[in-house]
C-alpha cells in the first residue's frame, strides 16, 4: 500500500474537521441556550426535552463532534509538549479510550 | 572589540519567574493560550463532570432535585461550575474569532487586538450572566 506520510497537506482533513465540528457544536449551544432560557427549569421539562427525538439526535451529533474535535485538539497539545515518543503514544491512546468512554456514556444517557 | 551583546550569557534558560514575569504575551497571545488551556480543561475533567450531571439529573426526579438543590449548593461545586462556564464561553468566543481569522477577516494588528479584548470580555461577561443563575 502506498501511503503519504509526509507532505504539506496531510493535516488538512483534521484542520477542516476541527472547524466543521466546532460549527456544529456552536449551533447546538445556541439552540440549547435558547431552549433553557425560554422554558421553566423543572424535572418534567428537563426530561421531556431529552425525550424528544430531535434533541436526542442533536445531542448525539454534538457528542460525536466533541469527540472528534477534542481528539484533534488534545493530540495537538500532546504533540507540542510531550516529547518522548513512548509517553506521547501512551497518552494519545489514553485520550482515545477516554473519548470512546465519554461517547458510550453519552449514548447510554440519551437512549436508556 | 566585543560588543555588549556578545557578553550576554548564552544560552539563556527560561526560569519559571522569567516565563511568568519577563515574557509579556500580547493580548492575542493571551486569547490563544487561554483557548488552549480552556480546551484542555473542557476535555478533562469537565466532559466527564457534565456527563455525570446529565446522567444524574435525567435518571430520576430525586437525582434532579439532588443536583439542583443540594449538589449545586456546595461552594466548591459552584466554583467548579463557574470555571466550566468560563472555559466553555471563552473557548467558544475565541474559536469564533479564529474562524474569522481563517477567512482572513480581522488579521491586521489593530483589529486583532480589539477582537482579542472583546473575546476576553465576552467570556467573562457570559460567565457572569450564566453564573448568576447559580445563586
Amino acid at each position: 500500500m502506498k501511503r503519504l506520510v509526509v507532505g504539506a497537506h496531510y493535516g488538512l482533513r483534521d484542520w477542516l474537521a476541527q472547524r466543521v465540528t466546532a460549527a456544529i457544536m456552536a449551533v447546538y449551544t445556541l439552540i440549547l441556550a435558547a431552549v433553557l432560557l425560554k422554558g421553566s427549569f423543572t424535572y418534567g421539562a428537563w426530561k421531556d426535552l431529552f425525550a424528544q427525538g430531535w434533541m436526542r439526535v442533536a445531542t448525539l451529533l454534538f457528542a460525536a463532534s466533541l469527540a472528534w474535535h477534542a481528539w484533534v485538539g488534545v493530540r495537538d497539545i500532546l504533540m507540542d509538549y510531550v516529547k518522548p515518543d513512548g509517553l506521547r503514544f501512551a497518552l494519545q491512546v489514553l485520550v482515545l479510550l477516554m473519548l470512546a468512554s465519554y461517547l458510550g456514556w453519552a449514548v447510554q444517557i440519551l437512549f436508556r | 572589540m566585543a560588543s555588549a551583546s556578545a557578553k550576554k550569557i548564552r544560552p539563556k534558560y527560561l526560569s519559571l519567574p522569567a516565563l511568568l514575569f519577563e515574557i509579556r504575551l500580547p493580548v492575542p497571545g493571551w486569547v490563544s493560550i487561554l483557548h488552549r488551556i480552556s480546551g484542555a480543561l473542557l476535555f478533562f475533567p469537565f466532559v466527564a463532570w457534565v456527563l455525570y450531571l446529565l446522567d444524574t439529573s435525567l435518571a430520576s426526579e430525586q437525582g434532579f432535585d439532588y443536583v439542583r438543590n443540594r449538589y449545586f449548593a456546595l461552594p466548591l461545586v459552584k466554583l467548579g461550575v463557574l470555571v466550566f462556564i468560563w472555559a466553555y464561553c471563552h473557548h467558544l468566543c475565541a474559536g469564533i474569532r479564529f474562524l474569522f481569522l481563517d477567512l482572513d477577516i480581522g488579521g491586521d494588528l489593530k483589529t486583532a487586538r480589539l477582537t482579542s479584548w472583546i473575546v476576553i470580555a465576552a467570556g467573562l461577561a457570559l460567565t457572569a450572566v450564566f453564573g448568576a443563575r447559580l445563586w
